[in-house]
């Protein structure tokens, strides 16, 4: 205990490099970081619902360009992405002299489109494929009820996909976290672009990649535990019962 | 024609960079991810878990946090180790850490993790009885792996493989942030220069559509190989 003790006094001490100056730089990476990536999740679901439905339409001109959009956005690399919408938003006819040019100067805005379109195309495939996989009788019960399209989508198909869909879903979001890593590539200070800072400061590769990689490694288990809570809440007519 | 401003051989070469980076980085990880599966199903308890702690912490963590780790940390690691050496035994050496050899491990590492887990999950699926039956025939360790448990494993590892290799060749993009020169880098120094994002990164894009597509089509013949004898449905 006393050799302990003077091994945690020394080690906190003798570092020059975790200080409040760089703690506070990884806190501000960290709420970065959490903005981001919770705005583009919030966005793209919300986007992906509609596309979801149209992607599963018999009507060729709804489905095809929604197909499109997701073939595009899953098979190119999220940095392509990034460095498109961020260096390629000034050639919008007259940006630059619009109200919203302050907002898209700013790398964060076009990092949050970047990140919300990725999302939103990973996000449509995964509900895609919960609807369509409907339980037959399902749907031919709700049939049976007479209700009509419009409402058999609110009342039985969705709810169901979604539930399905949860596990993928967790799935994205962690992967939508560790993808947010390459915002620090456009000057944003997120996570990664504190510890880069703290590496280049510094030039103490270990320590500064070693606690990012610790906070980023909290956060995922804070994100799996929570849908494996909703899971088990949302799924538990899935599950075997216990006997 | 689209002008390229000149770029147009210095994007080729770093497309073949590309390529040839997601390939060997594919190979590494397929041979680590081997080998994970087999310690995460040894009865080893130490084996089995540094295979869980390996594929725990890569699968927690950024890709490019572990890159950025392993690539500007490695340089120190290396010198300290062989300054020890130094110091211990006099032994002189100077080991450079070149960027592209840098960039194959760190991927395979990396996706060593996720093809471990997928191999795991396929050497589970394959029914014992037919192992059993193998070694009725006298078939030895080795010839019983690769005449009956791999190819009915590889059955089950495919998608999962094909998953991971169209993750993988996105995520060599990584690269071009810590200074490998690949089509990404290429790119964007373009688009720096010449203030033309679109002239650049829409060829890299459907490069990188046309290397999955082209996959996809690969991955669905060996699927169709490995899947013989057992009918379509499945």
């Amino acid at each position: 205990m006393e050799s302990l003790n003077l091994w945690w006094t020394d080690l906190l001490s003798g570092n020059a490099i975790f200080t409040a100056n760089t703690l506070e730089f990884y806190w501000n990476g960290l709420t970065t970081t959490v903005q981001l990536v919770f705005l583009s999740l919030v966005i793209g679901l919300l986007l992906a619902v509609p596309l979801a439905i149209g992607r599963g339409s018999k009507r060729r001109w709804i489905k095809l360009p929604i197909y499109a959009y997701t073939y595009v956005f899953r098979g190119t690399p999220l940095l392509i992405q990034l460095y498109l919408v961020y260096y390629g938003v000034v050639f919008f006819e007259g940006i630059q002299e619009s109200m919203f040019w302050p907002i898209f100067r700013d790398a964060f805005y076009p990092a949050l489109m970047a990140f919300t379109l990725n999302t939103a195309a990973y996000t449509t495939e995964i509900f895609h494929g919960a609807i369509k996989n409907t339980a037959k009788g399902e749907i031919e019960a709700a049939r049976a009820y007479g209700m009509s399209k419009r409402l058999m989508l609110r009342r039985i198909v969705l709810p169901s996909a979604f539930r399905r869909a949860l596990p993928a879903y967790g799935n994205e979001v962690i992967f939508m976290l560790h993808a947010s890593a390459v915002a620090s590539v456009v000057t944003i200070m997120d996570l990664t672009g504190a510890a880069y800072y703290v590496y280049a400061r510094f030039y103490a590769p270990f320590q500064a990649f070693i606690f990012v990689a610790l906070v980023y490694l909290c956060l995922t288990f804070t994100i799996m535990f929570a849908f494996r809570q909703l899971e088990r809440r949302l799924l538990a007519h899935l599950r075997p019962r216990e006997s | 024609m689209i002008d390229l401003q000149g770029y147009g051989p210095r994007l080729l070469e770093g497309a073949w960079v590309t390529f040839e980076l997601a390939v060997l980085s594919l190979i590494v990880a397929l041979f680590l991810g081997l080998l994970t599966a087999s310690a995460k199903l040894s009865r080893n308890r130490f084996v089995h878990g540094i295979g869980t702690l390996y594929t725990t912490l890569i699968r927690g963590v950024p890709d490019l946090v572990l890159m950025m780790l392993l690539f500007y940390g490695g340089q120190i690691g290396i010198n300290m180790l062989t300054d020890q050496l130094y110091d211990a035994f006099d032994i002189d050496i100077f080991i450079n850490v070149n960027a592209f050899v840098a960039g194959v491990v760190t991927i395979g590492l990396i996706f060593g993790a996720y093809m471990g887990e997928t191999f795991r999950g396929a050497f589970q699926a394959v029914e014992e009885g037919q192992m059993e039956a193998a070694r009725a025939y006298g078939m030895s360790d080795w010839l019983a792996f690769r005449r009956v448990r791999f190819p009915l494993m590889m059955r089950h590892a495919l998608p999962g493989i094909g998953n991971n290799w169209m993750v993988l060749l996105k995520t060599t993009a990584l690269v071009s942030i810590i200074g490998l020169t690949d089509m990404v880098r290429v790119a964007a120094e373009a688009t720096k220069a010449t203030h033309e994002p679109f002239l650049f990164m829409v060829p890299v894009a459907i490069t990188y559509l046309l290397i999955a597509t082209l996959s996809e089509w690969i991955f669905s013949r060996l699927t169709q190989r490995y899947n013989a004898g057992f009918g379509e449905a499945d």
